[in-house]
């Protein structure tokens, strides 16, 4: 298999994504064929060819620093979607160390 | 009453008072009670919405002379994909993370279209995310195909494609990733328009694959699709990717070229498409257009690229979804979302990267480049949008390469950011719409929709409707 | 026994004091603001939300590379950096990856690796909420425009680290693109710290680095570094291999300690921001920018010595704060209609009680009557000057006589007489007035 039980908890993890047993022998069997086909890649000469991740064209795209009330949300309405909140913040459970 | 098919129709017979905005309102909402329990079109009906604002527009067609001036789209009825954001009405891509998200504010589209006089009627299913090309990968269930609810009727943008060919609504916006209009636009017998990239501010609709995702519309005719478009585009200030470009109308008199390009007509096309798609394409010649036998010799690339780039930014744009701020947590993503992240994760990750997203990203140069050289001999390519025929709901949801394979002639469109338009093509031998697709080169739309409105004049495949 | 060198690599985080945030127009305010209130969809990660850059931020960031002699990119872009935290609203972080937009600089013997721009996260607070243990979020901060600089590992002890991060702190004043006040938290810094047995010049750098975090004053960084080299060394010395590790300061105890970390991979995925155009920087932005770079401390201190003849320590206390240095040259250009030299201003900023509140020019106008004051009164004067006649009267014979240059040693007596406190420009016309009604 192209991608492995062990690169597939691995990614998981990376993804912030809880998988089942059954999940993970899924991926395996799913995502190996569809990995597999992106070899075709190898076949094309790519020597001295820019990369795209934009088809625009654009650069410089700036905005003055001016404040933008408009979008500006109440704290009541920034709040209004979160599960969990206390006197103006969002709460999560305790996080100790960062990375 | 009898419903107008085209927004000069509409207008006309609001300034005629044949019937007001709010019974248009009723006359839609009749069809969604009757028709979407079967078709499961809408995930969100806005009843309430759309007859405080049709109320609205009633009294300024009889306060305001110039209304119909003033508000280009004036009564006309929309449904919105679910992943438009819309202030206070509910938003869910389609999936269980945001089965009860109210979103803190809309999106430029959705304003403008709010600002021209557009009534929305509701928010469209869709696959979950925009995941996929079936309809099929909702959270809330899939959308049947009007013209044989047995039948898939393509995605992402489902029912928001069938929400229209069904007469659920007048028009609908949708998004295309990498066909998601074009291709249910095929599947069900309407006009679906994909913007260049860059065109249509994508601010407020929630992200699939950043670098793709093209803010389109589903209409029955050429001529509305080109009223929408001339409403939603422009610059925003908030989309820092859109061009600020004018928009000019096209010499009618130009003297077009139309390029086949023979890696769109190789096997595994279905020959009943071929053959409606050649039909369309004789049309056209018949009309003074020349066509010419072009190649584009990256196509076959075309999936490898886009299956690379699509879910690495799928992957990226999914992480906010933490159940933090808003909606669930991410236990609650579907399957076919969960892949796409891990796929994504997987060719972003170290030791991985350049073989996989950094070719993907050189590859999608050349195919840029196919089409470039393209488009220096012709004004326009014209290609089928699927290799084959709707298929039965249920019949490949278990191998996604299939799936994906599936995708092969609208990818491309989106890895070079041109636009296309999908146009009705006939019908097969088992009833089932056929389509084909125009595309451009950058900032063409106006050539496509010229040599469209051309189409539509001489065919009468968009006056069909589902039983 | 081997002699051990310390290796040390900076890591400077400077929060900037735009108006907006990075890449919405939320106002970048976030100390002592109610929370959660400059937010809006851009900042708070909501969906569909797309950044729209400062141009500001960006100007701002050149700048400091200029000012750190660094290279300019010609072409520039975004990245994302991937990682899951709660103070992260999107799972990724706005930043630079490959193409920072400054590299390769030096600042004396320091060199600059790089200067990127990326987005500050949300803040978060730890506290116990109904017995549980919770972190609070808040978005205000989220968002604002964050520079990091990174110097190579250049410093090998913690002296010169402290002197460095002092000149970084006022470089970015002197710019005026942050306040970068350490317990405000927007300037904060981050040290990679090894030892070695080997000699300069180095070759190879150890196996391993400690990653010093969490150190909010230039005081307690100068501490930790102290300790942590000592701790390094040490070990060296009992032969114990060291390890990669993050460690944090105590600052009751005065050592550093091992910062248990949640296992995480640190693999980012970082690739191209797809919603930002990239950036072309010209050489005329770059000459344009470096026009807006106002004299810099070092040169200011330079042309301070020359130009007021001023010491070493006037110098550093008037060029430490940019304010007082303004403050300082408006002072002596007034001082000017009044004849009181620069060093005698400079005296009076440096050692005497002073008022920064004070215009330059009432500050001149008071140390002039100050200076007025100090002189004996005409009575004391014409006292004073009687008692010397009195006793030099062969002088004052000489000078009836002609020999009018013998009024210098008058006035010399005189103001031996009167402690210094004559007046210069009153008792020669004084003196000579009393002599000729002798």
């Amino acid at each position: 298999m192209a991608v492995t039980e062990d690169e597939v908890l691995h990614l998981a993890k990376l993804a912030r994504l809880n998988l089942s047993s059954s999940d993970v022998s899924n991926f395996v069997d799913q995502l190996s064929p569809i990995v597999d086909y992106f070899k075709e890649l190898n076949e094309v000469d790519t020597d001295g060819v820019n990369e795209t991740s934009q088809t625009t064209g654009l650069t410089d795209v700036f905005r003055a620093d001016n404040v933008d009330v408009i979008r500006n949300l109440s704290q009541e309405k920034a709040l209004s979607e979160a599960k969990n909140t206390s006197n103006g913040f969002f709460v999560v459970p305790a996080i100790l160390n960062k990375e | 009453m009898k419903i107008p098919s085209t927004i000069i129709e509409l207008h006309e017979d609001l300034k005629n008072k044949k019937y007001t905005c709010v019974e248009l309102v009723e006359h839609y909402l009749g069809k969604i009670n009757s028709q979407n329990k079967a078709l499961n079109a809408f995930l969100t009906i806005t009843d309430n919405e759309a007859f405080k604002k049709a109320k609205e527009l009633d009294r300024i067609i009889l306060d305001n002379p110039k209304a119909f001036d003033e508000f280009p789209l004036l009564g006309v009825v929309m449904s919105l994909k679910d992943i438009y954001l819309t202030e206070g009405i509910r938003t869910t891509a389609a999936s269980k993370v945001l089965e009860n998200y109210m979103p803190q504010y809309s999106g430029t589209v959705v304003h403008r279209l709010e600002s021209a006089g557009v009534i929305v009627i509701g928010k469209a299913n869709c696959d979950a995310w925009a995941h996929g090309a079936s309809g099929e990968n909702s959270d809330f269930g899939p959308t049947k195909n009007p013209w044989n609810i047995e039948y898939v009727p393509g995605g992402s943008s489902s029912g928001s494609a069938v929400s229209v060919s069904a007469g659920m609504t007048f028009a609908s916006m949708g998004t295309d990733t990498g066909g998601s209009i074009r291709l249910p636009a095929s599947f069900t017998n309407l006009v679906g328009f994909k913007p260049t990239y860059g065109v249509v501010s994508r601010y407020g609709v929630i992200s699939m694959a950043s670098s793709l995702d093209s803010m389109g519309h589903f209409t029955k005719t050429v001529e509305d699709s080109e009223r929408i478009f001339n409403v939603t585009r422009g610059v925003d200030g908030f989309d820092s990717t859109v061009v600020d470009h004018a928009y000019k109308a096209e010499n009618i008199n130009k003297k077009f070229k139309i390029g086949i390009p023979k890696e769109y007509f190789a096997k595994g096309l279905d020959p009943e498409i071929e053959s409606k798609v050649m039909n369309a394409a004789k049309e056209f010649e018949k009309m003074g257009v020349e066509l010419i036998n072009i190649s584009l010799p990256h196509t076959k690339y075309a999936i490898s690229v886009y299956y690379i780039v699509q879910p690495a930014e799928v992957s990226s744009n999914l992480g906010r979804f933490d159940g933090i701020r808003y909606g669930n947590d991410r236990e609650s993503f579907g399957s076919e979302a969960k892949r796409r992240i891990m796929l994504g994760t997987y060719v972003l990750s170290s030791g991985y990267y350049d073989a996989y997203y950094g070719k993907a990203m050189k590859v999608r140069s050349l195919v840029i480049n196919d089409f470039d050289e393209a488009f220096s001999t012709v004004d326009a390519i014209l290609a089928p949008v699927s290799p084959s025929l709707p298929f039965k709901i249920g019949q490949k949801v278990n191998d996604p390469l299939q799936m994906y394979l599936a995708d092969i002639y609208t990818v491309a469109a989106n890895l070079a950011g041109i636009p296309g338009l999908s146009l009705p093509g006939g019908f097969s031998e088992s009833g089932l719409p056929i389509g084909f697709q125009l595309l451009g080169k950058r900032f063409s739309e106006s050539t496509l929709f010229d040599l469209g409105k051309k189409y539509q004049a001489v065919t009468n495949w968009h006056d069909q409707n589902p039983l | 026994m081997a002699t051990y060198t310390p290796i040390i690599g900076l890591e400077v985080h400077i929060e900037q004091n735009t108006k907006t945030k990075m890449f919405c127009g939320c106002s970048a305010e976030h100390f002592l603001v109610t929370p959660n209130t400059n937010t809006c969809p851009v900042c708070l990660g909501l969906p569909g939300a797309l950044p729209y850059a400062n141009e500001n931020a960006i100007e701002n960031t050149i700048k400091l590379g200029l000012a750190f002699g660094c290279e300019i990119s010609k072409f520039s872009k975004f990245d994302r950096k991937h990682y899951f935290y709660p103070d992260l609203p999107k799972a990724f972080q706005t930043s630079q990856y490959d193409l920072p937009f400054c590299t390769t600089g030096a600042f004396g013997d320091i060199r600059i690796t790089r200067i990127h721009l990326e987005e500050d996260t949300a803040k978060l607070q730890h506290t116990t909420l109904n017995g549980e243990k919770v972190s609070l979020v808040d978005f205000n901060r989220s968002g604002v425009p964050l520079i990091e600089m990174v110097t190579e590992p250049d410093f090998h002890d913690a002296q010169s680290v402290d002197e460095f991060l002092k000149q970084v702190q006022l470089i970015v004043r002197y710019l005026g693109i942050s306040t970068a006040d350490m317990e405000k938290g927007s300037m904060r810094l981050e040290a990679n710290i090894s030892v070695t047995d080997k000699q300069a010049p180095f070759t190879e750098l150890p196996n391993y680095k400690v990653e010093l975090k969490n150190i909010n004053s230039f005081r307690f960084l100068k501490k930790a570094l102290e300790a942590e080299i000592a701790r390094q060394t040490e070990a060296l010395e009992n032969g114990e291999k060291l390890i990669q590790e993050t460690r944090g300061f105590d600052e009751k105890t005065g050592i550093t300690r091992s910062q248990r970390i949640k296992e995480t991979s640190s693999d980012y995925r970082y690739f191209p921001e797809p919603d930002l155009p990239p950036i072309i920087i010209t050489e005329n932005d770059i000459s344009s920018l470096r026009m807006q770079i106002p004299e810099l401390p070092e040169a200011k201190r330079k042309r301070f010595a020359s130009e007021y003849d001023l010491s070493r320590e006037f110098v550093e206390v008037l060029v430490n704060d940019l304010d007082r240095a303004k403050y300082f040259e408006t002072a002596v250009e007034e001082a000017k209609k009044v004849q009181l030299t620069p060093k005698f201003i400079a005296n009076a900023m440096v050692n005497l009680k002073f008022d920064e509140n004070r215009l330059p020019a009432e500050l001149i106008v008071k140390l002039y009557e100050e200076t007025k004051v100090e002189y004996a009164s005409h009575e004391e004067a014409e006292a004073a000057i009687h008692k010397v006649f009195m006793g030099n009267i062969d002088a004052v014979e000489k000078y009836k006589n002609g020999k009018v240059e013998i009024i210098g040693f008058l006035i010399g007596q005189t103001q031996r007489e009167l402690k210094g406190k004559g007046d210069p420009k009153v008792l020669p016309g004084l003196i000579t007035s009393l002599l000729q009604k002798k």
